[in-house]
């Protein structure tokens, strides 16, 4: 049976792993390389880094830390930030990522999205959304350029809108990050989550606000993501990949062991 | 001559291939010249794309019939694996045809597609290849089309309905999933085909 993933995410900022709070205050965690290999061998089953600077510098990254992963790591890695072309994308499959995610990039041009269907498959295509839920409207808007909090912006896109314009572009995954949630360890945004769920027929991954196991729990259990996305409550070891592994997996969850 | 040619399919996991035979000790050769697959003593054959993309390159770059003639062990890995098979429904295009079968878009009964993420395998062949791996294993799979069981199978794996993971017939073999990125269990296969002697 296919398993449930359970994914740290490595934010990167100028080659080291960052974490900040709500997106804000980044404070660096470590290396990027001695990381990722601790989580690989800890049973992540797969590690997505972000580098958060990328798009909203409007630069591009030095990325050759990706090719240093690849040497290292034995599960699979996806690499998020800065990508706008085939070309961009190109490079960092060629240096070993298994997959490649866009955000800002393709909010400026959906069209990059089936451009990268169309050259690499739609296995290697990952589309990223940062979602806020706003209290006013009672929406939930995609938000852009969510890495430099000077230059986040509301985007014309409500999240559901947006989630079913990336799968027919050919999107082959989507992690939603529900920003209301990123950072502050109160659990995930269910019912956004679930409501998503319902309009998405590829993989999708849940990201932002995991502070406990159960959380983990519940957010495969009521709104049957594929894939649990976090990044904080393993840095700061309040969680063991092992022992969320072993109680995901007595709750009932199938999960690689 | 080489222990091991990667061949250059020009798709996007060599790579990760490349350094998962490293991690075994294994310094391969990535190659896209005839005379070099030809002098190897293993092939591998990797690739992440679509079929149609993947056989255009094999004949822009003069493979196909190299692949075609190979004596040798020869590991094709996930599109790799379905490029060894007659025919591919996935851009309609015809393949190697090393292994009969055929590639035809995965019956998910409903499930999710693309297949993303680690599956176990069941129906598991008495077969050097499949050494010391058995159904509480899970492999890391990523696809949207595959081969349907049949008696080259050495593995299938059941998501919605079974399908083949690994096949194999004579010296050569191919798995649905990669191997490369399916942790330890991964890297056993790739060691059982290093010492593999069919």
């Amino acid at each position: 049976m296919l398993a449930k993933r359970i994914i740290p995410c490595l934010d990167v900022r100028d080659g080291k792993v960052v974490k900040g709070v709500q997106f804000r205050n980044h404070e660096v965690v470590g290396d990027i390389v001695p990381l990722a290999e601790r989580y690989a061998k800890a049973g992540a089953d797969e590690l997505v880094f972000y580098d958060i600077t990328a798009s909203s510098d409007g630069r591009v990254v030095d990325k050759s830390w990706v090719q240093r992963i690849a040497e290292v790591i034995d599960i699979p890695f996806c690499v998020a930030g800065g990508i706008k072309s085939v070309e961009d994308a190109g490079r960092i499959l060629e240096m070993g990522a298994d997959k490649i995610s866009v955000n800002s990039p393709a909010l400026l041009r959906p069209e990059l999205v089936r451009e990268l269907h169309d050259t690499f498959g739609q296995q290697c295509v990952v589309v990223g959304i940062d979602s806020f839920f706003d209290v006013a409207s009672g929406q939930y808007q995609v938000y852009q350029f969510t890495g430099d909090e000077s230059r986040t912006q509301k985007t014309r896109w409500l999240t559901s809108d947006w989630v079913q314009q990336v799968q027919q572009l050919g999107a082959g995954e989507i992690v939603l990050n529900c920003m209301n949630q990123d950072g502050v360890r109160k659990g995930y945004d269910i019912a956004q989550l679930s409501a998503i769920r319902a309009l998405c027929q590829v993989p999708l991954i849940a990201s932002g606000g995991a502070g406990a196991i159960g959380h983990f729990a519940e957010v495969f259990q009521q709104a049957d993501v594929d894939g649990a996305l976090a990044a904080s409550v393993f840095h700061k070891a309040v969680i063991e990949i092992a022992d969320l592994k072993a109680q995901l997996i007595a709750a009932g969850v199938s999960i690689r062991p | 001559m080489s222990a091991l040619v990667i061949v250059d399919t020009g798709c996007a996991n060599i790579s990760s291939v490349y350094f998962a035979f490293k991690r075994l000790g294994v310094d391969a050769l990535i190659s896209k010249d005839p005379r070099a697959i030809k002098a190897a003593n293993r092939i591998v054959l990797p690739g992440v794309g679509s079929a149609r993309q993947a056989m255009q390159n094999l004949q822009q770059r003069e493979l196909i019939e190299s692949l075609q003639a190979v004596q040798q062990p020869m590991l094709g890995i996930c599109l790799g694996m379905q490029l060894l098979t007659a025919h591919s429904m996935e851009g309609d295009v015809p393949c190697l045809n090393l292994i009969p079968g055929e590639v035809l878009p995965l019956l998910a009964d409903g499930l999710r597609l693309p297949h993303m993420g680690w599956n176990t395998l069941h129906s598991i062949a008495e077969h050097p290849l499949m050494a010391g791996i058995d159904g509480s294993d899970y492999f890391y799979f990523v696809h949207s089309f595959g081969v349907a069981a049949n008696r080259y199978s050495l593995a299938l794996c059941d998501y919605g309905n079974d399908f083949s993971a690994v096949i194999a017939k004579g010296n050569v073999a191919g798995a649905q999933f990669h191997p490369e990125r399916s942790g330890k269990v991964g890297a056993r296969l790739l060691q059982n085909f290093m010492e593999w002697q069919p």
